[in-house]
């Protein structure tokens, strides 16, 4: 059976910032929404469907916020759904919304993922104890720097490339007004010397703590011909989970990642994602994982995804540019980033990333990941609807 | 919106259903241990393997686990490996339901696998729904879920709808029929009680209870391999009210007539409706929204009168009316299930069986 084409018509963020103390929750989501239905030139009204992600409601203490959240984003006498599937959360609720639009359920929906991050701490929402299992009491850097050094063993990565990739990212972000770290006097130097938090994570190669919302409106043909401005399609999107903990987990390269990117190419007709697409925003909360998904996207073979990022490939103005936003190190209010991630492979697309725009992004693919590397979801986004 | 309004669409129906017996403690097993045995149950009604299954979603919340990220351990339990498509709700299973009805819809999986858990019994529930509220203007006076829901009982008695015999009666009928249900809580004669919150006694409140669901979902000809009479999804709907209880009417819920109008509940008149009313008041409330009158069986089961596990009752609802449709006890039946304080938000699904 045909599925309708799904295209993203408006997207919305926020300035990320430490603390937004000037909003409520209510307000931070509003502001993203609020500006997603304006670049779709369009209202409240036009929207059929909300569908709603952030990461643990622990973040805000705010039990199923939606509910709170009803008003604030029009969603009053119509169908709001709320997604949470951990750090790749954004990403899966941008796919929840456009499988309404796919399945002709719904012709407009509204989608819009946040977090609040400086109502509570985040270290502390992710460190509870639990019985019975070992205690991951040092937050997400505790638990995935043991990941990185098997990287780095097995890759034979020289300990130099987690600080390009961290310096890359800064300077990316000072082309991005809406990124929370604007680190104008950044040197590589500087990241270098960074205090080691979790060998070998070092602080300028970790993602901040934000407040952010970001919000699309996704639409069908008919909606996509009304837009008035260049909308970017869906030509695949895919989710894929495996379990946290077990022997046969490839930490590194978790299966689930390869075969969701493989589900999404499929869909797309990707053979092969080095040549066909042109600019990837990818989930990387810490700089090692650049190089490791490289890879586990089959951008590189696998140990080589390291010698991409170390060539300069991965720059802006490389032949594979990587996380053009700034990415999450730059700006990371969890629940947030992966559908930022999705968004900013749509404005490539729609070209109008502004300064940080990649030339001839036609093909663009946004990734976010979440839990123990445990949750994948991806979407390839294009300038031209699909063919089929 | 309907199925049959859309043209190509795919019939899809629930083919399987399982679920726990809700119970008031269940301190020697964690919610993967709960979550197994149904996950084991109702894959074995169809025959299918972890491996087999398309989509799976599932439905809880973190506030209950008492820590942030509770449904991945879940994962562990449905043996997510090779990988699996999956998503999940922070909300009640009906809405993981429906995320699966729309997956299979696009035509990217034929079926489904949808669970959801709850215990509520680690913690005190009414004191946890508080914070469901308004962060900065409500849930820092800590009105709980039961004096939430006098205040909706109390306006219906005021507009002259129920007196506190009419909510009793209510009580008294669910955990009556639930005499026939194993899976229930709270079963046959239960005092009234004395006032929880007036005007609500104990007896027109919820059990609290920790329990787990789930269903199989499979499109077309798969669904009839699947099922000797399997339940259609005519139409399935959710609709949000504002969440402020100052800007709504108690006594109506125009959330539900909507979903119910979009799933096309009032079309054809059902035979069975399986509806997700923690509070007795709510029930009435709800009758009156989906125009039920004395000739629809309602909550057969129970209903959540005798069993309200969190996360969990809502897709119990949906079970409950497609297992009548699949021992051939009804051919049009409505599942409904609510979230949120005072049936804030609410889902309607309409379930068909082939003629007879």
């Amino acid at each position: 059976m045909s599925k309708e084409p799904v295209a993203v018509v408006g997207i919305g963020q926020t300035k990320h910032v430490a603390a937004r103390r000037d909003v409520s929750i209510a307000g931070l989501v509003r502001e993203a929404a609020r500006r997603a239905l304006d670049d779709a030139e369009l209202t409240w009204v036009d929207v059929d469907a909300v569908v709603i992600g952030k990461a643990p409601d622990f973040f805000e203490g705010v039990m199923m916020p939606e509910l709170y959240l009803a008003d604030a984003l029009g969603a009053v006498g119509k169908p709001m759904l709320r997604v949470h599937t951990a750090g790749s959360v954004g990403g899966s609720t941008a796919l929840v919304a456009a499988n309404l639009v796919a399945a002709r359920v719904h012709g407009t929906v509204l989608t819009l993922a946040f977090e609040k991050q400086s109502e509570s701490n985040a270290m502390w929402g992710l460190s509870l104890p639990v019985p019975f299992q070992q205690p991951l009491l040092a937050g997400a850097g505790g638990f995935f720097a043991p990941h990185v050094r098997a990287y780095m063993r097995r890759s034979g990565a020289p300990d130099t490339v987690g600080s390009l990739v961290a310096y890359k990212d800064r300077r990316n972000a000072l082309k991005n007004p809406y990124a929370h770290l604007h680190e104008h006097d950044i040197t590589l130097e500087k990241v270098r010397a960074s205090p080691m938090l979790w060998d070998p994570i070092r602080y300028s190669e970790t993602c901040p703590s934000s407040d952010g919302a970001c919000a699309m409106v996704l639409t069908d043909r008919a909606g996509a011909a009304r837009a008035p401005r260049p909308p970017a399609w869906m030509l695949g999107g895919a989710m894929r989970s495996e379990p946290t903990l077990f022997a046969g987990k490839d930490a590194v390269s978790p299966q689930a990642g390869k075969d969701c990117a493989a589900d999404v190419y499929r869909q797309a007709g990707i053979g092969d994602p080095r040549r066909d697409i042109d600019a990837v925003e990818m989930y990387v909360p810490f700089s090692w994982y650049e190089p490791m998904w490289l890879e586990n996207l089959g951008f590189a073979d696998e140990g080589e995804g390291w010698k991409l990022t170390e060539a300069g490939v991965t720059e802006l103005d490389g032949d594979l540019p990587v996380n053009m936003s700034g990415g999450v190190l730059s700006t990371n209010p969890i629940g947030a980033s992966g559908m930022i991630r999705f968004a900013e492979a749509a404005l490539q697309v729609r070209g109008q990333a502004g300064e940080h725009q990649v030339e001839r992004a036609r093909r663009v693919l946004g990734h976010a990941y979440g839990g123990g590397s445990q949750f994948f979801s991806m979407w390839l986004v294009g300038a031209r609807p699909p063919e089929s | 919106m309907t199925g049959e309004e859309t043209p190509g669409a795919r019939d899809i129906a629930v083919v399987a259903f399982a679920q726990t017996d809700v119970l008031r403690t269940t301190d020697e097993l964690s919610e993967v241990e709960m979550l197994m045995p149904v996950l084991h149950s109702v894959l074995d009604r169809t025959g299918l393997k972890t491996a087999d299954i398309g989509f799976t979603c599932s439905g809880s919340s973190d506030y209950l686990a008492g820590r942030a990220f509770s449904f991945t351990l879940a994962l562990d339990g449905v043996g997510a490996w090779p990988p699996i498509s999956e998503s999940h709700v922070e909300m009640d299973g009906a809405w993981a339901l429906y995320e699966a009805w729309t997956k299979l819809l696009t035509g990217d999986a034929d079926t489904a696998l949808v669970y959801s858990y709850g215990k509520s019994s680690p913690g005190s529930l009414r004191d946890v729904l508080t914070r469901q509220l308004d962060p900065y203007y409500v849930a820092p006076l800590w009105p709980d879920s039961v004096a939430l829901a006098a205040l909706q009982a109390q306006a219906l008695i005021d507009a002259g709808q129920a007196d506190e015999s009419a909510l009793a009666a209510v009580g008294a009928r669910s955990r009556r029929v639930a005499t026939l249900n194993s899976h229930a809580q709270l079963r046959g004669t239960v005092p009234q009680g004395d006032y929880a919150v007036r005007p609500l006694r104990t007896g027109d409140c919820p059990p609290v209870g920790d329990g787990a669901a789930a269903v199989i979902l499979a499109a077309g000809e798969r669904a009839r391999d699947l099922c000797s009479r399997p339940a259609w999804i005519r139409g399935i709907d959710h609709r949000i009210e504002a969440h402020s209880l100052g800007v709504r009417d108690l006594t109506d819920s125009p959330s539900t007539r909507l979903a119910a109008e979009k799933a096309g509940a009032f079309e054809r008149p059902v035979d069975t409706a399986e509806l997700h009313a923690p509070f007795s008041a709510q029930e009435i409330v709800l009758r009156k929204a989906l125009r039920l009158d004395d000739s629809v069986r309602v909550n057969l089961s129970g209903g959540a009168l005798a069993a309200n596990p969190m996360m969990a009752a809502g897709l119990i609802r949906l079970g409950e009316a497609a297992a009548r449709i699949h021992r051939g006890e009804s051919d049009r039946a409505l599942g409904h299930a609510t979230s949120g304080p005072c049936l804030q938000q609410n889902l309607v699904a309409v379930l068909e069986g082939d003629a007879r």
